[in-house]
């Protein structure tokens, strides 16, 4: 048997990163308490150096590799570049959060790492398996972030439900690639395109295996009705992990997505369309109606995700290139956002203090205005008022949803962002119109503090440019169709 | 082109640099140097305004002063503005009006002044941006973009019930605004990927389009205007409100409701505006009628002006759907005289609140024996309000019932009834608070009116006295326009 060694160049990024995870490890393992600090620019170093391999390894062609189950291109590296950053960030903002509460471990680092190399698995899959393996990979190491504050009960039971309906959602997922198999006899997502259109298949068994595996992508990207999950996982667990579920992962999730039902199973567009339409109304609907009533800030975050998930589907359903390149935009602009949101919740808590409450928001206008102020520019930019990047976000699916003919579902989109404008405007009324309960100081970190100010600045900044982001969206997807 | 920057951006801008300097320098320790700062910026606002109105040609129909560059290619999207005879006077009367909600607001507004302050001059620079934007995608961004400086104002200088009034208003206006939204990109999609509003005026349309997209429009701007019966957030906002905010909502911000007519709803879907202009006359008489007697009945000075700010809106409305030159023009005039008015008028009540910190008729009476010089300031703007022979007030609606007259008698009559509940509602207010026996100890200790606001009132009232005696200064500018909007609106595009 001929043993080909394949080429091994798409994926120097990955492997890169499996070796500095393992380096973390092991240097967490012979540093001392004191220096746990190594394992933080251990890991940022990795990602910058993830950053640096994917750029100069960079190529506008499509690279297949290991047998075409791996697969490099423009959308595969802008997403990954996107990830990097995001996971650098998080890591940032959590640095004072997890040091006060005893989760500055190697552990924490290591985990976000594996995590992020499923991720980046998952962007660059072109086989059904590759996809499953990356998917994995996140979701455990994900299971186990939740669970990292072992003696908090609330983090426990969220870690529990995470993981068992994960683990329920990964089951359909699997079915249904079993199925599609079952009906094409190949897990290629290029192959599996050709069989499809060739039509010597048997169409119902696909479209069983489809409705699994739409099941499977839903729960990921806490979709409605999947996103049971969502709202428990957002709360309990430690709001730094929080902040990483909420976020680089949406940016997998859209890979994946494109993976599974464009390059795969692209040629029955018709049949998922149908699907998703009702699990982004659904998704909308709920997740804008159910954030009005919340009272912890996090899990009103997590229904606006869900929210906000509906809208990334909007642009699925318009299919097409405009179609796919606004929801990739849209998921940026969305992960800025929520990276902001969660960094000032973040920065808001203490040492025994959680400032989940959106009453904990109260007077934040008197105590720190310019925080006030950024946090004002994230909730117009979740609501979609311009010129904040939310609105632009939302502006370009809308208009590709319309273009492709669902001019219902446009209304229905927007008149559902109206109900969410209430919970959004709420935040800003306690910030502003209301006096402040507590004159704790708010000292973050430098880093914190130039962080935060950046991700403010580019919520407006994005918004009044947006053609960095949209041009490279449009690029991503034009050069990987 | 002024000192080598674009003439029209700069209107814009400039206000909006200011701002966000008076919000950067802002401590409430020192307000004394954002209050000069921010005076200075809409001084310097107003002075780049006005080389627009020296430089403009009234002979032209087309849009002066443009600048167009691509903003952002995926959608087509540009920055392209200019204006023209009915945009020049709306961003004249916002740069006029900022300067003075800064001194209105001097001594009054001491919490978070550079916070107040900013607010204003930003907001003046993204009403500019409105009325001067000529793509669809600019002119929503400015449209929304206005509701955040003013909610905030609501919210947070505002009265005790502030937070409803606030969220009320900026609700109701969203409402409006996403409908437009879909509108928007519907006549981006048909129009072939393009979002240049001169282009959707050209763009023929089939009439059930015309209606939804009439439609959806109306709701935005009916809201802004705001018309019956979504006018209900009006009164709420204008209670709550600082007095610099009830003065730039009423002279400003439903004028933007307003410009949305002439600019979209119209010369876009004109078959449209023809077939609904018997509804549209119908909903504007009963602004103008029932929100006239509701007027009368109001026990509180703010709510009053409020009320009689929609009815007085209601002839803006009016005025547009006759679809004869002296309507439009009417209604245009009435647009601006309603600004300095309804502005001085709530600035009127602004002096006595501050004083005694009531807005209700009842606490006043015998006013003018403490404060003669007040009240007969008062007493102009007053009988402006009522529509006085020789003040704007007159002008406007004189015009548009002159135009109705043309289209039915019964619409005229009915609109004329408002000189006489106008000016009931009015005088007898009037009466109520100023004239009589000082009706309390509290009316005893009031002090006329300081110089500072006495410059502010004798500004508006010079400017209520002068567009009532030489409107034509006015209509010149516009009368090139509004007769092209004309052949727009009766040009079947069908």
């Amino acid at each position: 048997m001929d043993f080909l060694q394949p080429d091994f160049t798409p994926a120097y990024p990955e492997i890169f990163l499996l070796v500095m995870v393992c380096v973390v490890m092991l240097v967490d393992l012979i540093v001392g308490e004191k220096r746990r600090y190594f394992a933080f620019f251990l890991a940022q170093s990795a990602l910058i150096g993830c950053a640096v391999l994917t750029f100069t390894t960079f190529s506008p062609d499509i690279r297949h590799t290991f047998s075409g189950m791996f697969v490099d291109d423009a959308m595969s590296d802008i997403l990954k570049l996107m990830v990097y950053a995001t996971v650098a960030a998080v890591l940032i903002y959590s640095r004072t959060y997890i040091g006060v509460r005893g989760m500055f471990k190697g552990e924490f680092f290591s985990l976000a790492l594996f995590a992020t190399l499923g991720m980046m698995v998952m962007i660059s899959a072109s086989h059904f398996m590759t996809l499953y393996l990356g998917l994995e990979l996140l979701s455990l190491s994900l299971y186990a972030m939740v669970a990292l504050q072992r003696e908090s009960t609330v983090a426990t039971e969220a870690a529990m439900k995470f993981f068992v309906l994960g683990a329920l959602a990964s089951g359909f997922l699997l079915y249904g690639m079993s199925m599609v198999y079952g009906a094409t006899g190949t897990l290629h997502t290029a192959q599996l395109s050709e069989i499809i259109q060739s039509g010597m298949i048997d169409h119902a068994v696909l479209v069983v295996g489809l409705v699994f595996i739409v099941a499977g992508i839903s729960f990921k990207l806490s979709a409605a009705p999947f996103h049971m999950w969502a709202p428990d996982v957002y709360q309990g667990a430690p709001t730094a992990v929080t902040l990483f579920v909420g976020s680089a992962p949406k940016l997998a999730a859209f890979g994946f997505v494109m993976r599974l039902l464009v390059d795969g199973l692209g040629e029955m567009v018709a049949d998922w369309q149908g699907m998703l339409v009702i699990l982004s109304v659904a998704s909308m609907a709920i997740g804008n109606v159910v954030a009005i009533v919340q009272s912890n800030i996090k899990r009103m975050l997590a229904y606006s995700t869900i929210s906000h998930m509906g809208f990334v589907l909007l642009g699925f359903i318009a299919a097409g290139e405009d179609g796919y390149s606004s929801s990739l935009f849209y998921i940026a602009a969305y992960v800025l956002m929520t990276l902001g949101a969660f960094g000032i919740i973040m920065i808001l808590a203490r040492e025994g203090f959680e400032s989940e409450n959106i009453s904990d928001f109260k007077g934040l206008n008197q105590r720190n205005p310019w925080l006030a102020l950024i946090m004002m520019f994230l909730m117009l930019s979740m609501a979609g008022i311009p010129p904040m990047i939310g609105f632009y976000a939302k502006l370009s699916v809308l208009q590709a949803v319309l273009s492709a003919g669902y001019i219902w579902l446009t209304v229905v989109a927007v008149m559902l962002s109206l109900i969410g404008a209430f919970y959004y405007l709420r935040i800003i009324k306690f910030m502003y119109f209301d006096a402040p309960e507590s004159d704790m100081p708010i000292l973050p970190g430098m880093d914190i503090k130039v962080l935060i100010s950046i991700n403010g600045l580019a919520v407006i900044m994005l918004g009044i440019f947006p053609q960095t982001l949209m041009g490279l969206s449009l690029y991503a997807i034009r050069q990987s169709m | 082109m002024l000192f080598g920057f674009p003439l029209l951006s700069l209107v814009i801008w400039l206000p909006i640099f200011f701002g966000l300097i008076v919000l950067a320098i802002g401590n409430d320790r020192n307000s004394l140097l954002p209050r000069w700062l921010s005076l200075i910026g809409s001084i310097i606002g107003l002075m780049v305004a006005l080389p627009l109105y020296a430089r403009f040609d009234p002979t032209l129909s087309t849009m002066q002063f443009v600048e167009q560059y691509i903003w952002f290619e995926r959608l087509n999207v540009h920055y392209h503005v200019g204006i023209d005879g009915i945009s020049m006077p709306l961003i004249l009367l916002n740069c006029f009006v900022t300067p003075l909600i800064v001194i209105a607001g001097w001594e009054v507004i001491r919490e978070r002044v550079s916070q107040y302050l900013g607010a204003f001059l930003i907001m003046s620079g993204i009403v500019n941006g409105v009325f001067a934007s000529l793509d669809a995608v600019l002119f929503y961004t400015f449209w929304e973009a206005s509701l955040i400086p003013m909610f905030i104002i609501i919210g947070v200088w505002g009265g005790p019930n502030r937070v409803y009034a606030a969220i009320k208003f900026f609700l109701y206006t969203l409402l409006g605004s996403l409908l437009m939204l879909i509108a928007l990109i519907y006549l981006y999609h048909v129009s072939d990927g393009s979002f240049s509003i001169l282009e959707y005026h050209q763009l023929p349309l089939p009439m059930t389009p015309q209606i939804l997209i009439f439609v959806a429009f109306l709701l935005a701007f009916a809201v802004k205007v705001p018309m019956w019966p979504v006018h209900t957030w009006l009164p709420d906002a204008h209670v709550e409100a600082p007095t610099g905010g009830s003065v730039v909502l009423a002279a400003i911000l439903l004028k933007l409701g307003g410009y949305g007519f002439l600019r979209f709803s119209l010369p876009i879907a004109p078959d449209a505006s023809l077939y609904l202009a018997d509804l549209m006359i119908l909903l504007s008489l009963v602004a103008v009628v029932y929100i006239g007697l509701v007027a009368l009945m109001q026990q509180d000075m703010k709510k009053l002006i409020a009320y009689s700010s929609v009815s007085h809106m209601g002839f803006v409305t009016l005025g547009f759907f006759l679809f004869n030159s002296l309507g439009i023009e009417g209604a245009m005039v009435q647009m601006i005289s309603h600004g300095f008015i309804s502005g001085a008028m709530f600035l009127c009540v602004g002096v006595l609140y501050d004083r005694l910190h009531s807005r209700q008729i009842a606490d006043y009476g015998g006013v003018v024996n403490k404060m003669p010089v007040f009240a007969a300031l008062f007493m102009l703007f007053a009988m402006a309000n009522a529509g006085l022979p020789g003040t704007s007030g007159f002008v406007g609606e004189f015009m548009v019932i002159m135009g109705t007259i043309e289209v039915s008698f019964w619409y005229a009559f009915f609109a004329a009834m408002t000189l006489i509940l106008g000016a009931s509602y009015t005088l007898w207010m009037y009466k109520r608070v100023i004239f009589g026996a000082v009706a309390n100890s509290n009316v005893e200790g009031l002090e006329d009116i300081s110089k500072r606001e006495f410059m502010l009132l004798a500004i508006l009232a010079f400017a209520v006295l002068w567009l009532g005696v030489y409107p034509f200064s006015l209509t010149e500018i516009m009368h090139a326009t509004v007769d092209n909007l004309l052949l727009h609106m009766t040009h079947s595009k069908l």
